[in-house]
């Protein structure tokens, strides 16, 4: 592009390695594998890359609604910056799910087009947070989680969700690490601050525990060396959670089991009022003109 | 030679004036107030088009939009800080936008009503920008001059993410058509209004351009753009709504109408469509985040004691 013209950069397609945020992007998935490992029922590969992909979708929703109300300009940098990794992650995962699927769902057909129900992300996912301290003692929790997560996904027999596992954890370690930064800052901070995020951390607690109940999806996949078991990432998240209580002067956060409805949960697609809500707003105009070019 | 005639050298040869250097009060406030209401726009900026990223209709494009806000917070920042070498302070400076004592650029007090929106506003309004800032990348401030080196590759980027969005949107249903007709419509005159008055009524502009801090008159750049844009709308299929557009070959530029300029001067007073929500949203997010700033002064305050 000659800086003389800046009109220039329309019709000049061949200069994307130079932008910070280029189009140029890397495929991550370029030349992994994408048949389904053997022993593996593909509708469970199906739901369990929903699950994943929900997981982000919902979450990144959630952080895109924080974007232009941050404290300070480096948080409202960072936080577009995790809702935009998270988003990335969702679009891999709802991708990998429409084409193991077959049916001809893309991406956009199954962000878009589902009901609630159909959605399978954890209910913590959903929650909105109604101050900074609420928005960071959500995404400490569910980074700690995912992270955690992801790391054991890397050494899946599934090559594609292997390749997703081991490109998230260099987004979400950051993830963890901001929001555990602030929650150290705000629960040291002021008397105020404290008590915020000591209300924050408590109000979290009771939906953390159907984060490590495995779904019957994941149990069988997780014996076919596919998934991970969930329950197993406990022990990680309490001594990471139990860490950064203790730096910001936090009670310890407690044990607590899952809440579900039924026997059901998120995993199962019953979740909170928030979830109809989040879809209401995020699926508004992608619905009002079918068939839109976009 | 003494600060000044080194100043006076230094503008003459066309090099860059940094922060060390001496300066006349003048040119350090000008720079300043400049500077600020560019960064000021940015952040303001990110509000009509930040409103349609949870609304976004496919995740390709929301991941763009989202990108492209956050490109827009980092220009914000990087001014901020460029600001800050000429003595400024950034929460100050913040206090100025959300008390209504500095400007930014009056094209975000129009609304964003629908999608196409999102693409106007990077084809005409973000083509506007980088039309007044591809010149200040010679500006005679050195640590600006850089920044709008890197701010204008990227806006120009946008532009294209813009431009793009409407070619397929034209592709599409016939309400997609319409929307963009009617996004070109209402942006159109605003996005001419970005380059300020005319140059007969442009107050500051003379000693702008003594300084170098400015390159070209206001109506020049003005006339660039609308050369410029003419065959881009042709490309996309759109009326630019102005029944006066049309070439003159004596000239070797268009001809346009007359801009509304009681519009222009009403919206830069705080009576556009949306100059109180936009303050407002700001003021409130800079209310709502006083007690975490205020936290993590306290917390750092505390650290730094213990090491002590």
């Amino acid at each position: 592009m000659s800086f003389d013209d800046a009109y220039d950069a329309l019709t000049d397609h061949d200069d994307d390695t130079r932008w910070a945020y280029g189009t140029g992007f890397a495929d991550p998935l370029a030349g992994v594998p994408t048949a389904v490992p053997d022993g593996v029922d593909p509708a469970d590969l199906v739901a369990y890359s929903l699950m994943l992909g929900d997981d982000a979708l919902v979450m990144s929703h959630r952080l895109q609604q924080w974007v232009t109300r941050a404290p300070e300009l480096e948080d409202e940098m960072a936080i577009a910056n995790i809702g935009l990794d998270l988003l990335g992650q969702a679009r891999l995962l709802l991708s990998r799910a429409g084409e193991v699927e077959g049916a001809g769902r893309g991406e956009d057909a199954l962000a878009y087009l589902r009901d609630p129900a159909g959605f399978r992300n954890v209910r913590l996912a959903e929650l909105a947070a109604e101050d900074f301290a609420h928005l960071v003692a959500h995404l400490l929790v569910f980074a700690t989680w995912r992270l955690a997560l992801l790391d054991r996904l890397s050494a899946s027999r599934d090559p594609v969700l292997a390749a997703i596992g081991a490109k998230g954890v260099k987004e979400v370690t950051y993830h963890r690490e901001y929001a555990a930064g602030w929650v150290v800052r705000l629960g040291d901070g002021t008397e105020v601050s404290h008590a915020r995020m000591r209300a924050a951390a408590e109000a979290i607690e009771p939906l953390a525990g159907e984060l490590f109940a495995p779904h019957e999806i994941e149990l069988r996949l997780a014996a076919a060396g596919v998934a991970v078991d969930p329950a197993t990432l406990r022990p990680e998240f309490d001594d990471v959670l139990t860490q950064v209580h203790q730096l910001a002067t936090l009670p310890p956060p407690p044990a607590r089991d899952a809440v579900t409805t039924s026997g059901a949960s998120g995993r199962d697609g019953i979740h909170g009022p928030e979830l109809a809500e989040i879809l209401a707003e995020m699926q508004e105009l992608a619905r009002a003109i079918p068939g839109g070019a976009w | 030679m003494n600060g000044e005639q080194v100043f006076e050298d230094t503008l003459a040869k066309d090099q860059r004036v940094e922060p060390r250097d001496w300066m006349p009060d003048g040119y350090r406030k000008t720079m300043i107030r400049q500077i600020a209401q560019h960064a000021h726009s940015e952040i303001i900026g990110m509000q009509p088009e930040g409103a349609w990223i949870t609304r976004a209709p496919t995740l390709r494009r929301k991941a763009i939009l989202l990108a492209k806000v956050q490109d827009e917070a980092g220009h914000g920042l990087y001014l901020y800080s460029a600001a800050e070498t000429l003595g400024a302070d950034r929460g100050d400076l913040t206090r100025r936008l959300i008390e209504g004592r500095q400007k930014y650029s009056s094209i975000f007090n129009y609304p964003t009503l629908t999608f196409a929106d999102v693409g106007v506003i990077g084809w005409l309004v973000d083509g506007a920008a980088i039309c007044n800032q591809v010149p200040l990348c010679r500006s005679s401030f050195g640590p600006y001059a850089r920044a709008m080196i890197r701010i204008c590759k990227e806006e120009s980027f946008h532009q294209r993410q813009g431009y793009e969005l409407l070619m397929t949107m034209m592709s599409g249903t016939a309400a997609q058509r319409a929307m963009v007709q009617d996004a070109t419509d209402r942006w159109w005159w605003p996005s001419l209004m970005m380059f300020g008055p005319p140059d007969a009524e442009s107050p500051n502009s003379a000693q702008s351009m003594a300084w170098k801090i400015k390159r070209h008159s206001n109506d020049e750049l003005r006339q660039r753009f609308v050369d410029m844009s003419v065959p881009q709308a042709e490309a996309l299929g759109v009326t630019l709504p102005d029944p006066a557009l049309r070439w003159n070959a004596d000239r070797g530029h268009h001809d346009f109408g007359e801009i509304d300029w009681a519009e222009f001067k009403k919206v830069i007073a705080g009576s556009g469509p949306m100059n109180q929500e936009r303050l407002a949203h700001r003021r409130r997010a800079d209310e709502d985040g006083a007690w975490v700033r205020e936290a993590a002064a306290a917390h750092a305050a505390k650290r730094s004691g213990a090491q002590r």
